[in-house]
């Protein structure tokens, strides 16, 4: 099964689009509530990184979610249209003097949340792979 | 997503977050705190009994907001995290920085 969608770079429709997508790959399958949640927080992230800082918030730009929902594991793939970025380059931000920076921990929370995660370069592509078991 | 304010009879005003604390409203919790500091309150209490996920924007904002409330003096906790939303706390290490309690009753204990 394959869901996909193609929306305009507005935050406020995030939370929709994750409940969305969320219908759509737990169809049939009853995760327990801890693996629903690292997917809702890592697609919520991924699609705020893809309209915040890929797309720049311009509406007019769109953010592409794509959902393979295999029987060993669910891949999210969130595609936006800016120039992308280097992942390595983005530092963990649990360091003491980090910790009261307002921002930095989108990317480290999908790593940590999701059981693998790959960028296609430019990198305005992230792959998410949550495994079913 | 809501935000719902009330007042303890201790002092402390509670700020209950009824669903998710995401990127798309989390400019409205920071007005919801930054109004309680112009109305001269000090002790402020953010309760997550009621939320679903929250995401980096969000937890930036409370960063934002714990800042914020040190700078005028005051004083802020947070309660009511479940286990998953207590470990995105524990991943980011933002529970070394914050004041987190069970629930509200734990909270306001000496608040």
């Amino acid at each position: 099964m394959e869901i996909a969608l193609r929306i305009p770079s507005e935050v406020s429709l995030i939370e929709e689009v994750v409940e969305l997508v969320a219908r759509h790959c737990f169809a049939g399958w009853d995760p327990s509530r801890r693996v629903q949640f690292r997917f809702r927080v890592a697609l919520s992230e991924a699609l705020a990184n893809a309209m915040v800082y890929g797309n720049g918030q311009e509406p007019a730009l769109h953010v592409e979610v794509r959902a393979e929902c295999l029987p060993d594991a669910l891949h999210i793939h969130v595609t936006d249209e800016g120039p992308g970025f280097d992942p390595a380059s983005v530092r963990d931000p649990v360091m003491p003097d980090d910790l009261e920076l307002p921002c930095g921990r989108g990317l480290f929370l999908i790593r940590n949340l999701m059981d693998d995660v790959r960028f296609t370069p430019p990198g305005n592509s992230i792959c998410m792979t949550l495994r079913r078991t | 997503m809501a935000f719902t304010t009330s007042k303890h009879p201790t002092g402390v005003l509670i700020v209950e977050v009824e669903g998710q604390l995401i990127v798309g409203n989390r400019q409205e919790l920071k007005a919801t705190i930054q109004q309680a500091l112009d109305n001269g309150e000090r002790k402020l209490l953010v309760d997550f009994a009621k939320t679903g996920y929250i995401d980096s924007s969000g937890l930036g904002a409370l960063v934002s907001i714990s800042k914020k409330v040190r700078e005028q003096g005051g004083e802020l906790r947070l309660s009511g995290l479940n286990e998953d939303l207590r470990s995105l706390f524990e991943l980011t290490k933002l529970d070394t920085l914050f004041a987190i309690a069970d629930d509200t009753a734990q909270a306001l204990v000496g608040f």
